[in-house]
């Protein structure tokens, strides 16, 4: 049925027109202010282009670490969420104490500061 | 779906497991208390870790006495759906692991503060180690053995890089680390090639499967593959040449106390995990996998022995005597014929850990003593005269170099003695004679380090200082290496015992 069709190609439609819009719209309105460092990617603060051996601080792998840990944790809830009738209690009891040691890691790394960033 | 959930597991199943959970708790709340505590309290971690290996032994022997009521009837006690099986076999190498763990744990309290890290996580690391140690003893089911396998590894990598300051140390860990991971994951592809054969996790099935494979189709490459590589990873673990080349640097860089941690503890586990892959999972390649073994066992040998004739540094050199003896406890595995192992092999391999946790113990926990603010203490050199500076520890290490030679009526000898005996029974009277030949050398670098202590003169006169927990340490390893030696009777029929029923679930589907 090509009408069916017809909500996708709006909606493409739209999305195509928005950044171009908002693009046009916004070099039209702000001030124009050209900066070489303006025109790198952005990469989370980081130089993108550096020498291979340049060094930067280790609160990076600190923070890396402790999203993959509480990202793996967000892995794990998911399915028990979705199943968690079917589940019942003792689904919640195993998931409580999955959750019991993970908030004592977080503890753990609360107190000994490598939550701070400076 | 069929039924709830909670019907799967029963409370038995976490009975089977409170040994774990109970060292789990305890290692959580090590890290919790650590917290709290101010520096010059931080001696109770090392209790608080204490006190947790003896609740966790206490929650092994009533499984133990579970069986002693059940009588010859109970086969084993499987738990959560067949991955766990806390059969005898597994019971001895929970008390091996506690065991191991309580000495080393004696070993650090001091050590610790002298090193200045003292801190809480390095008990609850030692506990989280041996939960993964235990995993691996009591899996059944190759996913829980890699987890355990994982839990053991990543506890014992930050062990080794336990000493932030030391170059040594850091180096140790990261090649540790970057080894262990590579090792791992062959084994891992092995493992997963064996799931993709067989079909199933579990090391029973996976065994009855590779019967019927082995049978229909002898020669297999992908059954080789699988062989080749889980056997790699193991290999790996129980350091066997020719993947050996961390264990040296592992060992000399790690804190002393670890070093004897790794070489005992986590080498049984290494081996239980072997043992339970090869003769549950694997046995129907044994024709293949022996050939493989004795390639093996002569490398280790050969080379371990030769390298730690040369050795100047006391971690080394042990490290490569370590590597040595688990080419001999190879030959254990070996002696059989080429579609059965050997009952007393299997035996021998179980007596050589045993003794060979007190043995190795003790000679660290001595060079662990030497250890000083201003020495480190590990060279051959700064054991020399000992006999001087502190003559019963010097005698005690003569106690355990002999040991670990072999010479009777010390521990050491009974290990040996059921693996030659083993290869004598079947027929393998050449590797019999290699192994003994290489013995001689065993002894020639051991007595090294005793003519050090006896007949050179002292380098650094100050008598050694012993912390209490050190004295009791050494107290435990020297009366069970001369306490083994003299009354072998009890030891040996405990491993009978461990073997009596873990093996007939396995030795009797090879005997049709």
């Amino acid at each position: 049925m090509p009408q069916n069709y017809v909500p996708i190609f709006l909606f493409m439609g739209v999305a195509f027109a928005i950044p171009a819009v908002t693009l046009v719209l916004f070099k039209l309105v702000r001030p124009e202010n050209p900066h070489k460092t303006k025109l790198m990617p952005y990469e989370c603060g980081i130089t993108p282009l550096d020498d291979a051996r340049g060094r930067y601080t280790v609160r990076f792998y600190i923070v890396a670490i402790l999203f993959v840990v509480f990202d793996v944790e967000t892995i794990f809830l998911l399915p028990w969420a979705v199943r968690f009738r079917w589940l019942g209690k003792f689904g919640l009891l195993e998931m409580g104490i999955f959750l019991g040691i993970l908030i004592v890691g977080y503890i753990w790394i609360w107190k000994k500061g490598a939550l701070e960033w400076v | 779906m069929p039924g709830a959930i909670s019907q799967w597991f029963s409370a038995g199943d976490y009975l089977l497991a409170l040994p774990m959970i109970l060292l789990s708790i305890f290692a959580l709340g090590i890290l919790l208390i650590d917290l709290m505590l101010p520096p010059e309290w931080k001696s109770i971690n090392a209790w608080t870790a204490g006190i947790g290996l003896a609740f966790s032994t206490a929650a092994v022997i009533r499984i133990h006495l579970a069986y002693a009521r059940a009588g010859q009837g109970v086969l084993s006690y499987t738990g959560f759906m067949g991955s766990m099986m806390v059969d005898r076999f597994a019971i001895y190498f929970f008390y091996l692991f506690l065991v191991g763990a309580g000495i080393a744990i004696l070993m650090s309290a001091h050590y610790l503060e002298i090193e200045r890290e003292n801190h809480g996580e390095f008990y609850a690391l030692i506990l989280f180690s041996v939960v993964g140690m235990m995993c691996m003893a009591a899996g059944f089911d190759i996913v829980l053995i890699f987890i355990g396998l994982e839990l053991m590894a990543i506890s014992t990598y930050v062990l080794v890089g336990f000493l932030r300051s030391d170059r040594r140390s850091n180096e140790a860990a990261l090649k540790y680390l970057l080894l262990g991971a590579f090792s791992s994951g062959i084994f891992a592809y092995g493992l997963s090639l064996l799931y993709g054969l067989t079909g199933s996790t579990n090391l029973q099935l996976i065994g009855e499967h590779l019967a019927t494979h082995m049978r229909e189709n002898p020669h297999d490459p992908i059954a080789i593959l699988a062989l080749v590589t889980t056997s790699t990873g193991l290999f790996f673990k129980i350091a066997a040449i020719p993947f050996h080349q961390w264990a040296p640097d592992a060992y000399e860089g790690a804190p002393t106390s670890i070093t004897g941690f790794m070489s005992v503890a986590v080498k049984a586990a290494g081996w239980a995990m072997l043992l339970r892959i090869f003769l549950s999972g694997l046995y129907p390649m044994r024709p293949i996998y022996v050939p493989l073994l004795v390639f093996v066992a002569i490398a280790t040998m050969t080379g371990a022995n030769l390298a730690a004739l040369t050795q100047n540094n006391l971690k080394r050199l042990l490290a490569y005597s370590s590597i040595a003896h688990v080419g001999y406890m190879l030959l254990g595995l070996i002696a059989g014929s080429s579609t059965t192992p050997s009952a007393t092999g299997i035996q021998g391999i179980l007596v050589y850990l045993l003794v060979y946790t007190f043995m190795n113990l003790g000679a660290f926990a001595v060079i662990t003593s030497l250890r000083r603010r201003d020495v480190i203490g590990d060279e051959i050199d700064d054991i020399a005269g000992l006999i001087t500076r502190a003559p019963a520890e010097a005698v005690l290490m003569l106690i355990f170099l002999l040991s670990l030679a072999g010479i009777p009526p010390l521990a050491g000898f009974y290990g040996k003695y059921f693996i030659f005996l083993s290869l004598i029974e079947t027929g393998h009277y050449q590797l019999a004679a290699v192994a003994v030949l290489y013995a001689v050398f065993g002894l020639y670098y051991y007595m090294r380090i005793a003519n050090a202590m006896f007949m050179r003169k002292a380098v650094d006169t100050r008598p050694v200082t012993l912390s209490p927990a050190m004295a009791t340490a050494l107290a435990i390893t020297g009366i069970a290496t001369v306490g083994i030696g003299i009354f072998p009777d009890l030891f040996i029929r405990a491993a009978g015992w461990s073997l009596s029923i873990a093996q007939p679930l396995q030795l009797t589907s090879l005997f049709h």
